[in-house]
């Protein structure tokens, strides 16, 4: 019997697995591998691939979703889901340029275009959480109205000139500050690393977690499960809100279809990183990665010839074979 | 002095009177058994002591001065604790991270206070060892027993010095060996002057610890009486509705 025994602190410190056993039991350490293999694959297999502004592009182009994707995870770690953040994308765009079109300062355009995401997220969240609307109903309207207020707010034009402040917009998105590194780039990281940062080392954090695994044992156990749960959608809209200004800025002008069928690539990219929609599962770095791996595969179906018709069934294939890899996982731990 | 005393309790969901008009005292250092058919109101009525529900009619008194809690949180700082029936534990979490949940230990200050992981891994340490539970802090629920579950969720109890803890069936699922652990708990802390109310549909349980046995059925409370002036046999036909009330 004494054998086995722990000692008090070997009881403390012992993990049930070893750090290696739960990296390679994390998908999102496969499809970290996967994008990286299809990377050093596409180095050799084309010349196009790894030039500087390929990989500008690239790193640029995983930008928007996985922003957008880190706001997701949070949501569906809650165990819910915002199919509104591609129209809220829009809308936020929209209202910065109509603000800045109108001759405001590029703060203040940014100001109420983060407060509109804020409101739009709290609207969400509020219906959700206290009147417990479904997740899907109530985002799936407001992606309806999002984007029919962004056309509103424009009357359905391009807005194209962003008044006093205009070079400076264009700088915040198109520029390249620090080593090179484009900008959007920059801020995904930052927003990562918070991200991450909120989830595992804040009481918030952990809330998000526990609601999403058993929401009735957090309550239960006097989580203020209402308030995280209004919290998770103001994120997420606030995620593409800010997504939205560094779009519109990379681009230099907004039309009222952007940001359409954003939502499912976002979705997919927080799935794919780990993210899992049955709650209690996720993490920002995943939401990178998955973004990543869908921005891999459109640019090499570019690269090789492929005809771009075949983008849609990659993408599919990629969620489909990141999730059996966790079943199959989970198979094996039942058995 | 009564440490919790209960008048005309009453609560109702829609329709269903799930407690109807109790009223109870509790003294310190004292176990009651609470006992009753499935649907009586046991659990509802703890709930409402807890913190969890609003009772929808009746006062509550702690120490003497009126208890009204709005949430959970406030009934723990009163010093009353509570194992759920169902656990309410999260899969995903460590057991440590289970037993500190709503009430977790930061350190920082402000707006920058991080969890501190390390005091807590060690404080639930200490108490599983207390316990003397196999269950490790750093464990997450998911792969745990029904007895390290449940040790988990006890645990919650005794992170500070509670004034009341309710037990709502806590030797459910667990092996004989594990129910004696539990029963001792019950004990040692009556003998630190704590009251315990401990619910059970295990006749032996109930009279190897509890000094009172409380009967409900259908929402009423239909007895109240010292152990030692009770039976196995008296109580069971109280909780069947055999003898009416005593
Ligand atoms: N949240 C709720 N909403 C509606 N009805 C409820 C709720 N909680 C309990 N009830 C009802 O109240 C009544 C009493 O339930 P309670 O859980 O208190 O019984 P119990 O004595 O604990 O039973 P058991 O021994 O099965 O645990 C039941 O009819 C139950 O259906
Ligand atoms: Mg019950």
């Amino acid at each position: 019997m004494a054998i086995t025994t722990d000692t008090f602190d070997e009881a403390i410190e012992r993990k049930q697995h070893s750090w290696l056993a739960t990296i390679l039991g994390s998908q999102t350490f496969w499809v970290l591998i996967a994008v990286i293999l299809a990377s050093v694959f596409l180095s050799f297999a084309t010349d196009s691939f790894a030039t500087t502004k390929n990989l500008y592009n690239i790193t640029r182009n995983v930008t928007f979703v996985a922003i957008i994707a880190l706001g997701m995870t949070v949501v569906i770690i809650t165990g819910g889901i915002d199919l509104s953040v591609g129209s809220v994308l829009c809308l936020c765009s929209m209202v910065l340029a109509v603000v800045m079109h109108a001759g405001h300062s590029i703060e203040v355009g940014i100001a109420a275009s983060m407060g509109t995401a804020l409101l739009i997220g709290a609207f969400n969240g509020i219906l959700i959480a206290y009147l417990n609307f479904p997740p899907f109903v109530v985002t799936l309207g407001m992606l309806s109205i999002a984007r029919s207020l962004a056309m509103v707010a424009s009357n359905n034009t391009v807005v194209f000139q962003f008044g006093p402040d205009h070079d400076k917009l264009l700088a915040l998105g198109g520029g390249a500050w620090f080593l090179g590194i484009a900008n959007p780039v920059l801020y995904m990281v930052v927003l990562a690393l918070m991200t991450g940062f909120v989830l595992r080392w804040t009481r918030f954090g952990r809330y998000v977690f526990a609601i999403g695994d058993n929401e009735h044992a957090a309550t239960l156990t006097g989580v203020p499960v209402r308030k995280i749960k209004v919290a998770v959608y103001m994120i997420s809209a606030l995620s593409a809100g800010i997504a939205g200004i560094i779009q519109t800025g990379w681009l230099g002008a907004v039309t009222t279809n952007i940001g359409a069928g954003m939502e499912l690539q976002v979705i997919a990219a927080a799935v794919i990183g780990g993210a899992d929609l049955a709650g209690g599962v996720g993490t920002a770095f995943g939401a990178i990665v998955g973004a990543a791996l869908i921005e891999v595969i459109r640019n090499s179906l570019g690269l090789l010839g492929i005809n771009a018709f075949w983008q849609g069934a990659f993408i599919g294939g990629a969620i489909v074979l990141a999730v059996l890899f966790d079943r199959i996982r989970n198979f094996q731990q039942s058995e | 002095m009564a440490v919790l005393e209960l008048t005309n309790i009453s609560k109702h969901f829609g329709a269903i009177q799930a407690v109807n008009d109790v009223s109870l005292s509790i003294e310190a250092g004292q176990v009651v058994g609470l006992m009753g058919d499935n649907g009586a109101g046991k659990s509802t009525l703890v709930k409402m002591i807890a913190g969890n529900f609003r009772p929808s009619h009746g006062t509550m008194h702690l120490d003497g001065l009126e208890l009204i809690l709005h949430r959970p949180v406030e009934a723990r700082q009163h010093g009353i604790e509570i194992v759920h029936q169902d656990l309410a534990l999260c899969n995903n979490l460590t057991s440590a991270a289970n037993v500190f949940l709503g009430r977790e230990l930061r350190h920082g200050f402000g707006p920058f206070r991080v969890l501190d992981y390390r005091r807590m891994y060690r404080r639930a340490g200490e108490i599983f060892r207390e316990l003397k539970s196999e269950t490790r802090p750093r464990d997450l629920v998911k792969q745990m027993s029904g007895g390290q579950r449940q040790a988990v969720a006890i645990a919650r109890t005794m992170l500070s010095e509670a004034k009341i803890v309710l037990m709502d069936e806590p030797t459910a699922s667990i092996s004989v060996r594990q129910v004696t652990e539990v029963l001792h708990l019950i004990r040692q802390l009556r003998d630190r002057g704590i009251a315990v109310v401990l619910i059970s549909h295990r006749m032996p349980d109930v009279f190897a610890v509890a000094d009172r046995v409380i009967v409900m059925r259908r929402g009423r409370k239909v007895a109240d009486k010292q152990i030692a002036a009770s039976s196995p046999e008296e109580v069971t036909g109280l909780i069947t509705g055999a003898i009416e009330r005593v």
